[in-house]
């Protein structure tokens, strides 16, 4: 402050342009920008969730838990969303191997179909189903010889989730998988492994989390899927009448039935995803430190 | 005894090699980055298949680029050390060092102590229940031999070993290094860009330059006729070992060497140690000189060698004990009137001498 600075008149050197006040974030506009995009996220995403809530209470949520309809659907959802989510590992993980690994020409095409179930609309997905697996479908007339019924049976909705969640644990999956690190993979060769050993001892176990994560976001998605279920395998309580569906259809007769299945829903999605989000940064195994290079 | 020429490719690159390493006996690769250096670990591990060539050990042919013949890592009996050791981070140490003698299927009631066996033999067997993220540099090192050496490899590979390290731990792990690898019974290929390890490790050592080997022998072909300049500068240098046997009050160190002793300037510690003296430090003279050098070695030449690029050098070797390269010029090659059989006092100040 004190120093006596050269009048910029005589300087030879131009002073600099006054850039840097300029340059600085504005943060308060940023604060506010942000401040006012949150406010209507939060509020859009959570007053559904709050008027829900509020609309129950303990008891009603036990009186009514014990009702067949409520029952019976919660018992068709744990299980066929479980079944569908060791299916879609079982089948999701060898293809995730493959797009993680491997390079071919039209790998494009598997991967936009793997990719495609995510953005169709899931009546579209059921209807598509019914052509192929229906009755009277491209394959389900043979599969109908072979004495495989799928649609409007509980294996109908199972195929249907399975369909709908496959792209939500192949992505994380192939991710993580590809994620690992070439220099495991080398040294597991060097150490006299098989490919099949490296898979096992090695990729599986360093991939783990995203495979688990993978596994959460496609049980999830099983577990809240209605479209295809509905359209493909119709909505027959106790067969085929999960949880969304049951809530669909009790929306039209008994608004305290639907209350008690949405939130039950609510909490088990809720609970799943955040079991996701606070499983800590390498529970499975830690990462080594950085080569320290 | 190994044997390979490979010949291989990578983008712009090109790698054209040949050499040979004994068993009980370490190969030094030395080359700047981008030499080709982990190209050629690569190609002997089997990690990546030559263009053309030949790999050829005791035990069979791991690859010839004329029948087709190319074993794969996993059916080599390598030891590979990467650079940064590639621990696997999801398994203990024990684990990590009993990951290959699962793989090749030992029985389970021997894996236990052939596993402590290995990290004992590397000071590590405290460290078997660790993760390798709670180890450091010089310990993920040692866990890194054991897992290679406990299958009991034909051929070692080192990559960089030491580079990983900080400056303090890699002198005291250069020095358990050697013990080790003068012990081993495999066939070793040592991979490095530093000059001082080339010289330490190796028997033979093979200066590499972008994909070629410009020179390669032992530590005495490179001091007494270094074909490059990167050779006489870098490796052609005078390697002395000895044991420090006490401080003069100026602050100088003495040392004795295999057949004397020297003064070198301030050096930390005890024990044994290191040493480089440059050709161009030493002096010839034909008569005892009455200067300030402190170290004085009388005996014959041996031989004078041009040096490149020019030859306006010459090396000089004189069969002094401990033996000693001069690097002098073409005319103080005459004016003394130097020539093989010739007496000659070698000498250099203890502030030429640099401990490594």
């Amino acid at each position: 402050m004190g120093l006596p600075l050269p009048d910029p008149g005589e300087s030879v050197i131009p002073p600099l342009p006054p850039t840097a006040p300029r340059r600085r974030p504005p943060a308060i506009l940023i604060q506010a920008v942000t401040g006012a995009a949150l406010l209507p996220v939060v509020a859009l995403l959570a007053l559904p969730f709050l008027a829900l809530l509020l609309r129950t209470s303990p008891a009603l949520l036990l009186g009514r838990l014990e009702e067949p309809v409520v029952l019976q659907a919660l018992r068709l959802s744990l299980v066929t969303s479980a079944v569908a989510t060791a299916v879609v590992i079982a089948l999701g993980l060898p293809v995730a191997y493959l797009l993680a690994t491997r390079s071919w020409r039209g790998k494009r095409v598997l991967e936009v179909l793997v990719d495609l179930p995510m953005v169709l609309p899931p009546t579209v997905a059921g209807f598509a189903l019914l052509m192929a697996f229906g009755r009277a479908g491209l394959v389900g007339r043979s599969l109908g010889a072979l004495g495989i019924t799928l649609p409007f049976t509980t294996a109908g909705v199972v195929v249907a989730q399975v369909f709908m969640a496959l792209p939500f644990f192949i992505g994380p999956a192939r991710a993580g998988i590809a994620g690992v690190d070439r220099r495991f993979v080398e040294a597991a060769a060097t150490l006299r492994a098989s490919d099949t050993r490296t898979f096992f001892r090695v990729i599986l176990p360093l991939a783990m989390p995203s495979i688990l994560a993978g596994a959460t976001m496609s049980c999830a998605r099983a577990l809240g899927e209605f479209g295809a279920t509905i359209t493909f395998a119709g909505n027959l309580p106790g067969t085929t009448q999960t949880m969304p569906l049951a809530v669909y259809l009790a929306l039209q007769s008994d608004l305290d039935a639907a209350v008690v299945l949405s939130v039950l829903l609510l909490v088990m999605s809720f609970g799943l995803l955040l079991g996701l989000r606070s499983a800590p940064r390498g529970w499975l195994w830690n990462r080594a430190p950085v080569s320290p290079r | 005894m190994l044997r390979f020429r490979l010949a291989s490719r990578l983008g712009s690159f090109s790698l054209e090699i040949e050499g040979s390493v004994e068993e009980r006996s370490v190969l030094v690769l030395v080359g700047e980055s981008g030499s080709g250096k982990t190209m050629v670990l690569r190609l002997l591990a089997g990690l990546m298949r030559p263009l053309r060539g030949v790999i050829v050990t005791d035990g069979g042919v791991w690859f010839d680029g004329e029948s087709g013949t190319f074993l794969p890592a996993r059916d080599r009996p390598v030891g590979y050390v990467a650079q940064d050791y590639a621990l696997f981070p999801h398994l203990s140490v024990a684990e990590n060092v009993a990951f290959g003698l699962k793989a090749l299927g030992a029985a389970r009631r021997e894996i236990g102590g052939r596993v402590h066996r290995a990290l004992e033999r590397l000071d590590a067997a405290p460290l078997a229940a660790r993760r390798p993220h709670e180890l450091s540099g010089g310990q993920q090192q040692r866990v890194a031999l054991a897992r290679a050496l406990v299958l009991e490899p034909e051929l070692l590979l080192l990559d960089e070993p030491l580079s990983a390290l900080d400056v303090q731990a890699r002198r005291s792990v250069r020095g358990e290094l050697r013990r080790l690898l003068t012990s081993l019974p495999c066939a070793t290929v040592y991979v490095t860009h530093n000059p001082t390890e080339a010289l330490v490790f190796g028997d033979t050592i093979a200066v590499l330059e972008s994909g070629r080997i410009s020179q390669s022998g032992t530590r005495g072909d490179l001091m007494r006729k270094p074909r490059s300049a990167f050779a006489a500068e870098f490796l052609g240098l005078n390697l002395l070992r000895g044991t420090v046997i006490g401080r003069e009050r100026s602050g100088l160190v003495r040392v004795s060497v295999r057949g004397g002793e020297l003064f070198v300037p301030h050096v930390e510690g005890e024990g044994e140690v290191t040493m480089t003296v440059h050709p161009r430090e030493i002096t010839l003279a034909l008569e005892r000189p009455a200067g300030s050098a402190r170290n004085v070695f009388e005996g014959e030449i041996e031989e004078i060698v041009p040096e490149p690029p020019a030859g306006e050098l010459v090396r000089i070797s004189v069969a002094t004990s401990p033996p000693l390269v001069a690097e002098v010029t073409r005319e103080s090659v005459e004016a003394l009137g130097l020539g093989p059989g010739r007496r000659v006092h070698a000498s250099f100040k203890a502030a030429a001498v640099s401990v490594q």
